[in-house]
């Protein structure tokens, strides 16, 4: 023991490893306390207000269902945490990689504990991001940087559209929290915003979940380091869409739309990545497009929507968490000590690795369905569902049928072949790896094992809780067997192992055969997704060179005359001048110094148009302005008129300075372009005039005005209701505000500095 | 940079006084024409009027600190003036008034009101103040 600790302190220099090992482990302990009363069928609910003003709240729903995923990821969590003490503990960024392991699972966690659907999003996107940050890891490598870029877009894209169903369903509930939303099922499938909210929603969980046709992410999501792939790409993250739609089952399940769509896009998506993983030569591959099948089966059956069909929807989840993430692990310590993952390459391991094989093999045939295993009882009782459904029958029991036994078939090449036979040459010399690695299959194995002797427990622990929450009736009597009688699913079953046998002996020639499928079938994700990346690149490459010419004049050219046509159409379209205007009475009012500030607003607005220096024309344009500041005084709103006052002396000084170094005006070379800029200072102009016009004429709403009027003083202790305004009332838009103007200095302050050159032309940098 | 000994003279006075008038126009804001935002407005526009006077470099050193320094830590101070309120339980950006000296018996008498509101405007000062500065004397400079 003694040398291994050295060894450990030695190679893994920081306490990073075990922190990372305890942190989940006690996550693990804590959140079993809750097992009794979720068992006996009493949800917890415990929360505090978080932003109380717009009804979000950090509250936590402790049900079948969510605590089924939080021990699932606390415990998964300790044993691949566990486990990359030794499979990444030499690995340069080690540390760095422990920090987004542990942020996924404070995502993953609050995303599967979280009530209020706010706060669900929140970590929702921070699964998003850190699995962006673990399958781009090895961020050297172009293909796990683009991987990483894939997966982000693709689940974020579908985040967006997650969110934007939240808002609807909100709208439409009264409330983000979950646990009134899902009390109000009836209300939502009748609103007319339910079909909108059912697309927004699947969006998310379909792309979070890689269902068909954004399946084609999960596999490039590969590239992350074996442990990341086994906690994150299947035990986890991966069923966060899978959680998602069993969570929603209650409010937006039952309808027709629900059920075909999900039953039609799980069915697909679980018999072609099942056919797909039989074409793989590299295990780990095979792996990834096996859990795309049981992803599309829990869609699948949470479509379905039966109470059995939930049943072994549940059941399944947790058997497939377990089975899975030991073949990942597994396959990883095959990686690490032999160097290759080729199906073709690896013979014999059994003898020189017999821990590894033994978690394998039982993981193994758990997936393979046999008995005693507990994935014996998944599939029979998604059989049983299946056989039970009134409607799409033959549709769900045939494609589960044909995925379970390519699922056999996949087993056999991930685990029978590696590890039986004759021992082959592989590039490192095979030997067993060390205990933090092989304890995670063998461990998760024993329990593969154990649940399939004593389906009591399972159905107690995680089922019947899980359907009840599902289901959303806590009267429904679940009831897991491994045996009990022979009937139409246990023939099925039998059928199943024959199929996959057969299929396994020629899967060899079959791998062949679909590769040449696939090879000629002109649809391709992969690359499309390349072609739409680019497009988008292009599109972006037009629009920036169409608008950002680099030349000041047309920008401010297209800022106003954006601004001319918005006016103009809102008026136009409004039909908002339908009034008179009076001249006389308007001009009859008006004193001396009225008409002084009139002359001398205009006279500097004509020396601005057509002086030829650009120091004259800001002088003139200053004018302009103190005459704005006058209009201010004359009509007492004093705060205003020392602003506008401030501004333009400092405007005037900034532009001074500036134009210091600006040639001069180049009129003749300017001379064709100057009536068109005329003709649109004009309709600004025009069009300016009319709205204030409009304005005055119109019925101006004073609520606002009174309002602060009378609350100034009383309840802000102020009589300068401009300054209460802008410090009290409305203190965060000032803070936003003072934030921007912060933001535009520094930028700058960065591009004036950035591009300092003297007066050869040179960067200062560049002097030697 | 101009040289210009009246310029040079009258500076000297001129940014000591407006200086102490944006401090009054902060201070006054509350009830009167005024506050954070003109009185930064007014405090650079001394410091302005200096760096004309006597040269960005002149100015920097006169600040002491970088003006972007100056603007960071207003908007620090107009944010920590912000969270206060949570502290006693109130919304974020809530004010929280202290009347010193106050008469309780006398609902008008209002004392030396100190308050967060008071803090987010000075942070409000810092802001226009350093931004500007930041601004002016980068251009100045690259002039």
């Amino acid at each position: 023991m003694a040398k291994s600790e050295a060894e450990v302190a030695r190679v893994y220099g920081g306490p990073a490893g075990w922190i990372s090992v305890a942190i989940p482990a006690a996550i693990f302990v804590w959140m079993l306390q809750y097992m009794g009363a979720v068992a006996a069928g009493q949800p917890v609910l415990v929360g505090i207000d978080w932003v109380p003003s717009m009804d979000i709240r950090l509250s936590v729903l402790i049900d079948g269902l969510s605590l089924t995923f939080a021990l699932l990821i606390s415990g998964i969590g300790t044993l691949v945490t566990l486990y990359s003490t030794k499979y990444l503990g030499n690995h340069p960024e080690y540390p760095r990689f422990v920090l987004f392991l542990m942020l996924f699972m404070v995502g993953m966690l609050g995303l599967v504990l979280s009530d209020n659907l706010i706060a669900l999003f929140v970590f929702w996107e921070i699964t998003t991001i850190s699995s962006y940050l673990l399958i781009g890891f090895s961020s050297d490598e172009a293909k796990s940087r683009r991987s990483a870029l894939q997966a982000l877009l693709v689940t974020g894209t579908g985040g967006l559209a997650f969110l934007a169903g939240i808002i609807l369903l909100g709208n439409v509930a009264g409330s983000f929290e979950l646990s009134e939303v899902l009390g109000q099922g009836d209300v939502i499938r009748a609103h007319p915003l339910y079909p909108a909210i059912l697309i927004l929603f699947l969006a998310g969980a379909f792309t979070k979940s890689a269902q068909f046709p954004f399946h084609f992410w999960l596999p490039n999501a590969m590239a992350a380091p074996t442990p990341v792939s086994a906690y994150l790409h299947s035990a986890t993250m991966v069923k966060g869409g899978v959680y998602l739609m069993a969570r929603m089952n209650p409010a937006l399940g039952g309808t027709d739309a629900w059920f075909w769509a999900l039953v039609i896009a799980g069915g697909f998506t679980t018999v072609f990545a099942s056919v797909l993983a039989i074409r793989q030569t590299d295990i780990k591959q095979v792996l990834a497009y096996t859990t795309l099948m049981a992803l599309g089966a829990l869609t699948l059956f949470i479509g379905a929507g039966t109470a059995a069909a939930i049943t072994g929807m549940m059941a399944f989840l947790v058997v497939h968490s377990l089975y899975k993430a030991a073949l990942f692990l597994m396959i990883g310590i095959v990686d690490h000590e032999t160097g290759t993952r080729d199906v073709d390459t690896l013979r014999g391991l059994g003898r020189k690795m017999p821990l590894t094989f033994l978690g394998g093999a039982i993981a193994a045939l758990s997936m393979a369905g046999i008995p005693p295993l507990v994935g014996f009882i998944g599939k029979e009782f998604l059989y049983k569902a299946g056989l039970d459904m009134d409607r799409a029958t033959l549709w769900i029991t045939g494609t589960i049928f044909a995925a379970s036994a390519l699922m056999f078939v996949a087993a056999g090449i991930s685990v029978l072949r590696p590890f039986t036979g004759k021992l082959a040459q592989t590039p490192q010399t095979p030997h067993e790896g060390p205990w933090a690695m092989w304890i995670g299959p063998l461990l998760l194995g024993s329990l593969s094992l154990g649940f399939g002797l004593f389906p009591d427990t399972l159905e107690a622990w995680f089922v019947a809780p899980g359907t009840w929450a599902v289901y959303g009736d806590y009267g429904y009597a679940v009831d897991l067997y491994l045996f009990r009688e022979v009937n139409a699913a246990f023939l099925l079953s039998l059928a199943t192992f024959a199929t996959g046998a057969v299929l396994y002996a020629i899967h060899r020639p079959l791998r062949g055969w679909l590769g040449r499928v696939f090879e000629a079938n002109p649809i391709k994700f992969d690359p499309g997704w390349d072609r739409v990346l680019d497009g988008l690149k292009a599109l972006a490459g037009w629009q920036t060179r169409l608008l950002q010419s680099g030349v000041l004049q047309r920008y401010i050219f297209t800022v106003f005359l954006t601004l001319a046509v918005g006016i103009g159409a809102t008026i136009w379209a409004k039909d908002a001048m339908d009034f008179r205007i009076d001249w006389v009475g308007s001009v009859e009012g008006l004193q001396f110094k009225h008409w002084a500030v009139v002359v001398f607003v205009t006279a500097g607005a004509i020396l601005t148009a057509i002086t030829t220096s650009r120091m004259t024309a800001i002088a003139a344009l200053g004018v302009v302005g103190i005459g704005v500041a006058l209009i201010f005084i004359i009509f007492s709103a004093p705060d205003v008129a020392i602003t506008q006052l401030l501004v333009e002396v400092l405007v005037v000084v900034l532009v001074a300075v500036a134009m210091l170094k600006l040639p001069q005006l180049g009129l003749a070379r300017d001379r064709k372009r100057r009536p068109v800029h005329a003709a649109l200072a004009g309709t600004i102009g025009v069009l300016v005039t009319m709205v204030m016009i409009g304005v005055v004429q119109g019925n101006i709403d004073r609520r606002l005005t009174d309002f602060f009027e009378v609350a100034s003083w009383p309840e802000a202790y102020g009589r300068n209701i401009v300054n209460v305004i802008l410090v009290d009332f409305r203190a965060i838009d000032t803070f936003g505000e003072i934030a921007v103007v912060v933001i535009a200095a520094l930028a700058a302050y960065a591009l004036l500095r950035g591009t300092r050159y003297d007066r050869n032309g040179d960067k200062p940098e560049d002097r030697t | 940079m101009m040289n210009s000994i009246i310029l040079n003279a009258a500076t000297r006075l001129v940014v000591a006084l407006l200086l102490l008038f944006s401090v009054f126009m902060l201070l006054r804001g509350h009830n009167l024409p005024g506050g954070g935002f003109i009185g930064g407005l007014i405090g650079a526009t001394g410091f302005v009027l200096h760096s004309i006077a006597m040269g960005a470099q002149a100015t920097r050193d006169t600040l002491r600190y970088e003006p972007q320094n100056i603007a960071m830590i207003g908007l620090g101070i107009a944010l920590a003036a912000g969270v206060f309120a949570v502290f006693f339980g109130d919304a974020f950006f809530t004010g929280q008034w202290w009347f010193a000296g106050a008469d309780p018996a006398d609902p008008d008498d209002k004392g030396i009101p100190i308050s967060s509101v008071l803090v987010f405007d000075i942070g409000v000062y810092l802001v226009v103040f350093g931004s500007l500065l930041t601004l002016v004397l980068a251009l100045e400079e690259e002039v």
